[in-house]
């Protein structure tokens, strides 16, 4: 088990032929993804690294029965390649782009209403069930497969670290997932915690947020009500001045709002275990998680 | 990207959305001309992006030629000092001066987008003219908050609630439906992430006027509005800030003494509430990227040292599928070329750290390897 992506997952690129593209491409497919397909509009009938590029989706669905997509081009097309997937009805859709303009991203998540397709990001380092499937950007040595701990953050480097800290500590992971940066995104924390709770491997989940906007708070009165496993709580953006956009678009505190202090103040108070320390956080997890399993 | 009022007003007035008549004035010699063209009485504007101008004496109604010339030639040139621009104020480079007109009512509108629902929101109040967070803090009773689908678009029933809402009379509600889609067009066409008017009013010859207007603009939509960009005012933005974004490094200059260059923006601001809980302040908020280069890292170097309130510096980077040991050659290379007397602290962590840390230690240069993040606190705490 794990969440959203195991090794039956068949995923193809859209954008592979560009050079973030062609690279992360390889990287995903070293880990062991099994990547069937890749998209550029105008490059169909080639090859890259023996891999069938098409020029749509459909076509690459309907050939290849890929059932998940990686999204690497650049921000002016990103929504229209999101929209494509969503189209074809494919099950899974990894964003990673960063900078799509907040209304295409408004209109796209609308238009995803009632679709069945899942969206991951954007402005995210993707998803990987470790030992099986990565699609993304994160490196892939350093996560431990098999492990009971499923991390769930917004941002990029800082979930590395988060994650190799558990490695560090023994800690292994179910699956880990970027939800992306960006104010206006597709899954969010409550959709991956109810992933994470209904999964049977996993036994406790880290869950990495920042400033802005209010999703640290909902999904803390979420857990509260829904879950029985241990969430650690990790919040980044103590110092970060108000009104200033922290690097991701996402993070900024407005009108008082959106703090990292009232977001720490609601996990606590839903029960979940808050480390405000970056460097203890590896020790932090393994002492919550080693006294739930008592 | 924020612009100026008279610039957000050019916007409105293509829109179809009425604005007083005004002239905007950039030099003193200018200013007995323009004036002289207008009919008493007249608002004198400061343009500049930071808000609260009116408290700071940017803003001034004059009801004579002699009263708007004075006003215009004491504001235009003065450092207008606000809640929003620091002690030293800021420059007042261009003025607005407008036509005044006969108040009857001041309403308060405004729209942005609502992240956590993924809509657009309109907010109204009666109370125009007031700062619109104390209304809503005071008398939230008073806010009236419209959401509507961004693809479905506003429709009559979103506009029949904001008249009704506000209590516009009929005979005026057409207008005002008509100024509601024109202002709601307006912020779907240029990516707006906020559209303010405070105050909208209503004279009283029954005409409606946007008195005031703020209009800021998604920067990650800036590809397809290059008429946007045209009006981009860099003069208000922090040198070295500025600076930065020319490298394409995410910097924002704070007040602190700890310098630190971190590889992705959660853990670079995660590194600045590790330097602030070691006891120290941090200086800044740069993002060198996931990739962190040895350009983007000497350029770092350069915006740090810039700040002279900088003490020491922290580089805080975690090596992925760009291993720890080419980061290593970065930084080493950077470090060599920047003329360094502070103390560095560096903690690397990932993929290699065993020949990054080695490279670090051989190089020779005055910094400080620090062994995990905790031991990094207490070498900054120590600086």
């Amino acid at each position: 088990m794990a969440i959203f992506v195991n090794r039956d997952t068949r995923v193809l690129i859209q954008g592979i032929t560009g050079k973030e593209g062609l690279f992360h491409t390889r990287q995903c497919r070293n880990y062991g993804t099994t990547i069937v397909a890749g998209v550029t509009p105008g490059k169909g009938g080639q090859k890259v690294d023996e891999i069938p590029v098409f020029d749509s989706v459909a076509e690459a669905c309907m050939k290849t029965e890929a059932n998940a997509s990686m999204i690497v081009v650049p921000p002016p097309f990103a929504a229209e390649a999101i929209l494509e997937a969503v189209d074809v009805g494919i099950d899974l859709v990894v964003c990673i782009t960063e900078g799509i303009p907040v209304m295409d991203m408004l209109r796209v998540k609308n238009g995803m209403k009632g679709c069945h397709t899942r969206l991951i990001g954007p402005n995210c380092p993707g998803i990987i069930t470790p030992g099986e499937c990565k699609i993304g950007i994160m490196p892939g040595p350093i996560h431990t497969p098999g492990g009971p701990v499923g991390v769930v953050s917004r941002s990029g480097t800082l979930t590395y670290e988060v994650v190799h800290q558990l490695t560090q500590q023994g800690l292994g992971q179910s699956t880990c997932l970027g939800i992306g940066g960006d104010p206006v995104n597709g899954t969010d924390f409550i959709d991956c915690l109810l992933a994470f709770q209904n999964d049977p491997e996993t036994r406790g989940i880290v869950m990495v947020g920042e400033i802005g906007g209010s999703a640290e708070e909902e999904a803390a009165f979420w857990i509260k009500a829904n879950m029985d496993k241990p969430v650690v709580g990790f919040i980044a953006g103590l110092t970060a001045p108000p009104g200033r956009r922290m690097g991701h678009a996402g993070a900024i505190v407005s009108g008082g709002k959106g703090t990292a202090a009232a977001k720490i103040e609601a996990m606590r108070s839903n029960g979940i275990h808050v480390c405000e320390n970056l460097g203890s956080l590896g020790v932090f997890c393994r002492k919550v998680f080693a006294a739930d399993a008592r | 990207m924020k612009i100026h009022e008279y610039q957000a007003k050019e916007l409105f007035k293509n829109a179809g959305i009425p604005v007083p008549e005004g002239v905007v004035c950039r030099t003193k010699k200018e200013i007995s001309g323009i004036v002289a063209t207008m009919k008493m009485p007249v608002a004198v504007k400061a343009q500049i992006l930071a808000g609260g101008r009116g408290k700071g004496g940017g803003v001034v109604l004059a009801k004579s030629i002699e009263s708007a010339q004075k006003a215009a030639d004491t504001i235009l040139g003065m450092q207008l000092v606000t809640k929003q621009t620091g002690e030293t104020g800021t420059e007042v480079k261009t003025l607005l001066i407008e036509q005044g007109v006969n108040i009857s009512r001041e309403l308060y509108i405004s729209i942005l987008v609502d992240r956590d629902r993924a809509a657009i929101v309109i907010i109204a109040s009666q109370d125009g003219g007031m700062d619109i967070e104390t209304v809503a803090e005071k008398t939230p009773e008073r806010i009236l908050k419209v959401y509507v689908n961004p693809l479905l678009g506003l429709q009559g029933y979103h506009l029949r609630e904001l008249t009704n809402g506000l209590d516009i009379p009929g005979d005026i509600a057409k207008s005002f439906a008509t100024i509601f889609r024109n202002l709601f067009r307006l912020f779907m066409q240029y990516d707006c992430s906020l559209l303010e008017i405070n105050p909208l009013v209503i004279t009283k010859e029954d005409t409606v006027f946007a008195l005031d207007a703020k209009v800021d603009i998604d920067s990650n939509s800036l590809f397809r509005h290059p008429d946007i960009v045209a009006m981009h005012d860099s003069d208000e933005e922090d040198e070295l800030e500025a600076e930065a974004a020319t490298h394409g490094l995410n910097y924002i200059r704070l007040e602190g003494t700890i310098g630190s260059m971190v590889n992705g923006a959660g853990l670079a601001m995660a590194t600045m509430d590790l330097i602030k809980q070691a006891g120290v302040e941090p200086a800044n908020f740069l993002d060198v990227g996931g990739g962190a280069s040895a350009e983007m890292v000497e350029n770092g170097f350069r915006i740090i040292l810039r700040d002279p309130n900088v003490r020491g510096i922290f580089i805080n980077i975690f090596g992925g599928i760009l291993r720890c040991d080419i980061l290593a050659e970065g930084v080493v290379a950077a470090m060599q070329k920047v003329d360094l007397s502070l103390p560095v602290v560096v903690r690397m962590e990932g993929t290699n750290v065993d020949a990054g840390r080695k490279i670090l230690a051989e190089s020779g240069l005055h910094l400080t390897n620090a062994t995990d993040l905790t031991h990094a606190a207490t070498l900054l705490a120590a600086i």
